[in-house]
Parts: structure tokens; sequence; C-alpha cells
């Protein structure tokens, strides 16, 4: 049985073996590069995507347990209003260093304000710190999540 | 400098459809150096930044820069880069008056456009670059801010704040890295790695190859070297994994087990005096301080580097010429080593430079070059994106050094420092393949170790560079009467070592930084007063005042509460940083850190949120080596693996971060990568002491740490 993927608010019929992690279809197959691979262990959120608005690593799970569910990977955030509206926070908070976690971590950000409009410190933390950044960006990413939310 | 072996401007600036372009050798890591480079030429020439491309760094077009490192970029690169736009100005000038007439002083540049007497239209400099001898020379002396456009316009100069280059790819997922390159008939590749460094390929089962042929997979083998490569990485990536299960290795005594710390004394040691930064071959050692009033040891394990993005390479092996590309920091030593590796001429190998993530020294980025090579050499005329795993990267990345730094002092009658002395402890941190005598570039490529016909590694040798390896900031910045200072290389340690982000400067600036808060502390003196006690540098006792005005603005830190304090200057020459840190220890040992200082002055600024940015990132770095990282090992093998096995700092422990430049607009721009680091370790050593009065000298300060010193402590 074939595998169809809702990614980014198109269906795509997908060739790759169904247990192949999603992470490796968005790239591959999809060619949907925005989306990293930093560790295959679930351990540092490079490989974050939403899933039903909802952010969720994609390097592990198998890409047929995303069937019938909204995939939206960094490339597809642009074209929301959250998504976007964080993408100009990072910009405004110079919130990358290398980049390399960069893409996961806008991603998270967009999928905190999907679930809380007007999160406070705690609640950003919470949802930052299960990805990694080596390079220190950590505070201005902080400040970029308050640009998202409060406009300044 | 980078400037006497390219002294044209044509080396540096060129112009290609209307466009500026920026040549450099340096590559940008995630430092911000490009940014910083067209913000240069832009000061100098007044072309928008838009205006303005930076050129693909590539062997045989790049100026050769050796290696980006050492917070080296700004001094190098960028200075080139003002001589020869400076001068270029000077020459576009007198180019228009000849062509248009006028003096030169009469004609104004404005938005990379001169306008002139005569002229109603303003003329676009890179309509006027094709009239310039192409082997005209930069000025080395241009850079001289006198010349400086921007100082040339009256009233003060605002601290420019460019945008960060690439920064609205990288937010909408579109910046590539090496790992994202995907052309036709490429193929993925992974390697097999041996269990540890030590081990050798014995067998590998039969079954297991005709598995691998029937799935349409390749197996490359030289000797226990061994990579598979297909279309479809996800099942090279399982056929790695079963591949690694089907092999047999020989296991030629495991890893060392014995304590690295014991092993860092100096009676195992080469031992060479450093005096002003310099390590000098002939002198003697002198002999240790008579009856010093302190003595102390401190200690730092192995550490990674942990780039977030396993190394990765794409290589091409077709019509006897071979391509790299490669986020290695030094392309043309990589093109040298990798070409004496294959046989090669390094003409028929060309390295181009496509970012990794950020790397903070010499990690895999060289040996995953080469290794891609080596596949594409197997398999012509397909292009090989070979990547490590998390696994490979955390275990197999040449490790910066463990080290030791034993310092001893005598006080004079006011209790200020008479007589100091500092021993530096550790193994190498140069284990780049560059190209020298005696296979010395390919001995460091980590693959020719097991080849077929293997090489050892190139032994260890004392790195004898003004302020380099491990005497990095070995020289106390302070002002003190008698000073006795020496580097003691071991060479015989468990591990592969080489060049990580401020090398011995770390372990240095700890041991010393902590070491000025316990005399300090020991004659109930305030420790930035002790400090200023012996500074004379006017820049440095600056830094230090407004550290202490800004100080003052905190909370104080409560019950379970500290303070700590550290300042240093980069190589006692580059950037200057003063750092306060509050942190909490919690009753189980955890520490939380709550808010930090930093205050610097790396003289003139280039591009303020990329100062900021790489201060604040040096200072959550040094945080993360000051509370997590530390490689553990067993007979087995490498047990640090992922970031389970090797934590670091998450956004859990950021504290809350305030940073003051003090912009320098008359000293030359100093680079800042490396100097927040080591300061940030130390304020944080000196925190803990604040909070719990445990004087903790090795490092990390775990939890596991904190408990067991204060179990032992004296009650």
């Amino acid at each position: 049985m074939s595998l169809t993927l809702r990614v980014n608010g198109h269906d795509h019929a997908i060739a790759s073996d169904p247990d192949t992690p999603l992470a490796y279809v968005l790239r591959n197959e999809l060619k949907l590069k925005g989306t990293k691979l930093g560790c295959g262990l679930e351990q540092c959120g490079a490989c974050a995507v939403l899933v039903d608005g909802k952010p969720v690593l994609s390097c592990v799970s198998a890409a047929e347990t995303f069937s019938g569910r909204e995939i939206t990977t960094i490339e597809g955030l642009a074209h929301t209003e959250t998504g976007s509206r964080v993408q100009a926070a990072f910009v405004k908070a110079s919130a990358a260093q290398c980049g390399y976690c960069t893409a996961g971590l806008v991603v998270a950000v967009t999928g905190l304000l999907n679930g809380n409009a007007a999160p406070d410190q705690a609640a950003a933390i919470q949802a930052l710190t299960p990805h990694l950044c080596r390079c220190g960006s950590h505070p201005n990413v902080l400040r970029a999540v308050e640009i998202a939310t409060r406009g300044k | 400098m980078s400037l006497d072996s390219h002294p044209l401007i044509s080396d540096w600036l060129t112009v290609r459809n209307g466009r500026l372009v920026v040549h450099t050798g340096k590559v940008d890591i995630g430092q911000r150096i490009s940014t910083a480079l067209a913000q240069i030429a832009h000061e100098e020439l007044s072309l928008p930044l838009d205006r303005i491309d930076i050129a693909l760094v590539a062997t045989g077009r790049a100026p050769d820069e050796g290696v980006t490192s050492g917070s080296n970029s700004i001094e190098q690169s960028g200075h080139a880069v003002r001589c020869a736009a400076a001068t270029l100005r000077q020459l576009l000038i007198a180019h228009a008056a000849d062509l248009l007439g006028g003096r030169a002083s009469d004609w104004i540049l404005t938005d990379g456009a001169l306008s002139g007497p005569g002229t109603n239209r303003p003329i676009p400099i890179t309509d006027l670059i094709g009239g310039i001898e192409p082997t005209a020379r930069a000025d080395p002396l241009a850079a001289s801010l006198a010349t400086s456009l921007a100082r040339s316009l009256a009233g003060p100069v605002a601290v420019p704040e460019p945008a960060m280059r690439g920064l609205p790819d990288m937010v909408a997922g579109r910046h590539v890295f090496v790992h994202d390159l995907d052309v036709p008939d490429m193929l993925h590749a992974r390697v097999i790695r041996p269990p540890h460094a030590r081990a050798r390929l014995m067998r590998l089962s039969d079954d297991s190859v005709r598995t691998l042929d029937a799935t349409g997979l390749h197996l490359i083998r030289d000797g226990s070297f061994l990579a598979v490569a297909g279309t479809t990485e996800w099942d090279v990536s399982k056929a790695a994994e079963r591949l690694a299960d089907a092999c047999t290795w020989s296991d030629n005594g495991g890893l060392p087990e014995a304590d690295v710390f014991a092993a860092l004394t100096t009676g195992n040691a080469t031992r060479l005096p450093v005096v002003d930064g310099q390590p000098d071959q002939a002198g003697g050692i002198p002999p240790p301080l008579p009856d010093p009033d302190h003595t102390a040891r401190y200690e730092r394990p192995f550490t990674l580097h942990g780039a977030l993005a396993p190394s990765a390479s794409m290589a091409t092996w077709a019509d006897g010429k071979l391509s790299v590309v490669t986020h290695s920091q030094g392309i043309y030593p990589l093109r040298d080593s990798i070409a004496e590796s294959l046989g090669l001429d390094p003409d028929q190998v060309e390295l181009s430079h496509v970012p990794g993530s950020g790397c903070y020294g010499h990690n895999g980025a060289d040996d995953a070059a080469f290794e891609a090579a080596i596949v594409a050499m197997t398999l012509p005329d397909r292009p090989i994106l070979l990547k490590w795993s998390r696994q490979d990267e955390h275990a197999y990345e040449p490790f910066g050094t463990a080290m030791a730094v034993e310092l001893a002092a005598s006080l004079d009658r006011s209790g200020n420092i008479a007589a100091f002395s500092a021993e530096a402890i550790g193994g190498t941190h140069r284990g780049r393949p560059r190209p020298g005598t005696g296979q010395a570039g390919p001995r460091n490529l980590l693959a020719n170790r097991i080849r077929a016909n293997p090489i050892s590694p190139q032994p260890p040798l004392p790195n004898m560079n003004w302020q380099g390896g491990m005497h990095r900031n070995l020289d106390p910045i302070y002002d003190v009467p008698a000073k006795r200072l020496i580097k003691n290389l071991i060479d015989d340690l468990p591990h592969r070592t080489s060049a990580l982000r401020c090398l011995g400067a770390a372990a240095n600036i700890f041991a010393l930084e902590s070491f000025m808060d316990e005399l300090a502390g020991q004659q109930d003196r305030d420790p930035l007063e002790f400090r200023l006690a012996h500074l004379t540098d006017p820049r440095a006792a600056a830094v230090i005042d407004r550290l202490a005005d800004e100080m003052a603005k905190l909370p104080l830190p409560g019950r379970q509460g500290g303070r700590g304090l550290a300042y240093a200057q980069y190589k006692n020459a580059m950037t200057r940083v003063a750092i306060c840190v509050d942190l909490e220890v919690g009753d189980r040992g955890e520490i939380r850190l709550k808010h930090a200082l930093i205050v610097a002055d790396a003289g003139r600024v280039i591009d303020r949120n990329g100062l900021a940015a790489q201060l604040e990132g040096g200072f959550l770095q040094g945080a993360s080596w000051a509370l997590y990282e530390q490689v553990d090992w067993d007979r087995s093998g490498i047990l640090s693996q992922d970031w389970d096995s090797y934590p670091v700092i998450r956004f859990d422990n950021v504290p809350r971060m305030r940073t003051v430049i003090l912009n320098q607009p008359d000293a030359s721009p100093l680079g800042a990568g490396e100097a927040a680091p080591p300061p940030a370790v130390a304020a944080i050593a000196n925190a803990v002491c604040d909070a719990t009065g445990l004087r903790v000298r090795r490092l990390p300060l775990t939890p596991d740490t904190i408990l067991r010193q204060a179990l032992n402590a004296p009650s």
C-alpha cells in the first residue's frame, strides 16, 4: 500500500520505504532540506517539524506514522501568519550564528505560539530546551520569542 | 599577514556583473566574518551592502590565508580587505579626475558612486574599477583610520550594526550546508568505524558482503577503513549499522583506562620555559618559587567540539580531477594533505568551502573530506556525499586535550603578587593536517591511520608560536615583578587531540582567575580591587570599572546564590573581557545560572551585533564547559557517544545576559570569538565558591563533583 503524506498543504505520494524516518523522506524525496539532521536520536531538535500545528522531532519516527496528519516544515511556515511572524522576529533579533539549529528553533517557537499566544519566559524555555545550539545564540532566540509574542 | 602574500587590490576586490566581490581565504563558521568583511568594504567604498558579494572560498581562487582560527580573521582578512578598499578608493578618485577632469579633492564618493565637477550624473565605482591596473597593490598602511571614509565624516561615528548575511535564508530553511547538497547521480556514503581508535578490522563476514551486493550498495574497503555507498541515504545508514555488527575487530589492548590527571605531571613532559608568551628552546627550567604563599592545581578534562551537525563532505573523482566540497577551516592545507595521501598532484585537487554547522576548532571536517575523497576515488564519476553519524562525531572527532595548570605565588608586604609561577601540562592542541616533511599532513588525517598501508599519527611537538597551544594566556595579564612560566607537553595521552576554541587559554584562565580570587580571599580583599592593584593598562581598568558599575545594578544573590568575577585579555593582546556571573547552587549540587554580565573592549567595532553574539555565544560555550562537558571512556571505547552521555548547556540554564561593548573608534579592531569562554569558566567557578565556600579546581562543576567535595570538606 502506498504512503501519502500531507506536507505544507499538499498531498505527496511517497516512494521511500514507509519505515524511513520522516526527516529523510522530507529531505531526500521531497527535497525539503530546511529540516536538519543533527543526531538521529531525538536529542538535539534540529529536525523539528510541525505536525497538526505542534512541534515534533522527525529524525526517528517512521514516515508512515505521519499518514493523515498535517505536516508543516520550515519551508511551509512562511505561508502561515504565526510562522512568518516568528521568522521575522528571528531576523530582527539576529537570532542565529551558524544557523544549523535555527530552522528547528523557528519551528519550535511557531509551535509554542500556536498553542499559547502569550507564553511567559518559563513556557518559552520549556519549549526550547529540547533544542541544542552549540554557538550560543540562546539569548537572541529568547529575544526573538519576545518580539514574536509582543511585537517588540 | 594575509596582505604580504596577496598584495594586490585585485586579490581581495573585484567586480562581477556590476557588483563588488570581496575575496577572502577565511570561511564563515557562524562568526559572521562575511558580514564584517562586507561592512569593511562598505565603510571604505560607501557601496551599499546589498551590492557587495563574498566570493566562494575555493582553492586556486581564494587568497591562501591558511586556517580560519585563533580569532584572527578580522586582523588578517579584515585588515587586508580594508587596505585594499581604502587604496582602491584613492585610485578610483584619481582615475575619475584623470578621465573627467577636476582635482581629486573635487570628487565626492557617496553610496558607491563618484560625483565631480562637470558631471551631473554620479558614476558608480563598479563601472570604474575596470580602469584600475590589475597589478595595483594595496597600500599596507591604508588601513590607518585617518584615511577611512567613515572616520573622515564629521561628528561621532555610529557603531555599525550591519544585517547578518545569510540570516533571512537561515530562518527560512534555505541556507545551504554541505549536508544539503543534492546533485544528479549522487551517492550517499557512511563509514563503519572501529569500536575504538586502537581496534583494527580482522574479518568481515562474507554473508554481509553478499547481502550488500544484492541490494545494490557499494562496499569500500581499504585496510580497516570501511565505507558503504548507495543511492538512498536511509538504506546506506542502515547498512552501515548492519555491517558494523558483521565485523570482527582486533582489540589491541583497548583504550588505556589510566586516570588522565595522574598522567598530567611535569615529570612526564617535554618542558619549555615561556617568556613574554614565547617558548624558549634554549632556556633552562627556572627553579620553583621558594616557599610560596599559595599554590594550587587546576584541571580540565578532555572535551568535545561537539558540532551540532556531524561532519560531512561531497567529493567527486572525474577526468583525473578530484573536487571536494568541505566545511574545513583550512582548504589549502587540507588540499595538499589529501593530494599527498592519494598520490595526486595538488593541482588535481580542488577544495571549495560550503558551511557546516559551527565547529569551534578542528572537528571531523577534514577527516570527513578525506574519507569522501577515498570513496570517490573508488567510485569514479559519482558525486559522493559522505556524512558522519552523531556517534562518529562524538567518538572520533579530535578532542580538546585534558590539561592541568599548577600555580604558585609569593606575596609582597602589601599582599600583592611579588613572584608568580605557572606550569601548564597537557597534550597537543595542534592536530590539523598541515603539509610538511615526513607526511606531516597525511599523518593527521584519521583514515590514513587504518588504511591498508597505515601511517602513524604525527608525534606532537611543542608549539613554539607566540601565545600558541597550551601556553596561550599562561602568562598572567597582571603586572607581576617576577614570573616563572613553563609549558609541559605530554605526548602519550590516550586520545587524539587538536585545536579547540581558545586552546590552552580556557584552562589557564580558569586557573589564573580562580587563583586571583583565592589570593584576594585569603586577605579579605575585594576581588576586583585585587585585580586592579595588578593592572596598569587603562583599557583593562575601564572594562573592570564598567563591570563594577553594571554589577551594582544587579540584585544581590540570594541565600543559595553566589557571585563570581573574572577578567582576561585573549592572548594578552586581543579583546579584553570582564565577566560577572550570579548563580545558585541547589541542595543536590545543581547549578542554576541567573545573571551574566559581559563587558568587552574589542577595539574599533565593525559589527556590533556580531560582536555581541560572539561574546554571548562564547560565554555560553564556556558555561557549558564549566558545568557539563567531559569525555568519558573505558577500555571498550569512547562512552560519550551522544547528547545524553555528553550533556551540554541547554535553554533551561541560560542566564539573563547583559553585554556592554566599549567601542574604541581609534583603536584597531580585534577578533573576539575566543575572548569570552575562558573568563566565563573562571567566573562560574568563582561564583560557586562564593555560594558554597567550595573551591572546585577540576572541571566540570557537576552536582556530583560539588557534593563529593562538600562531603570531604572540613566542617
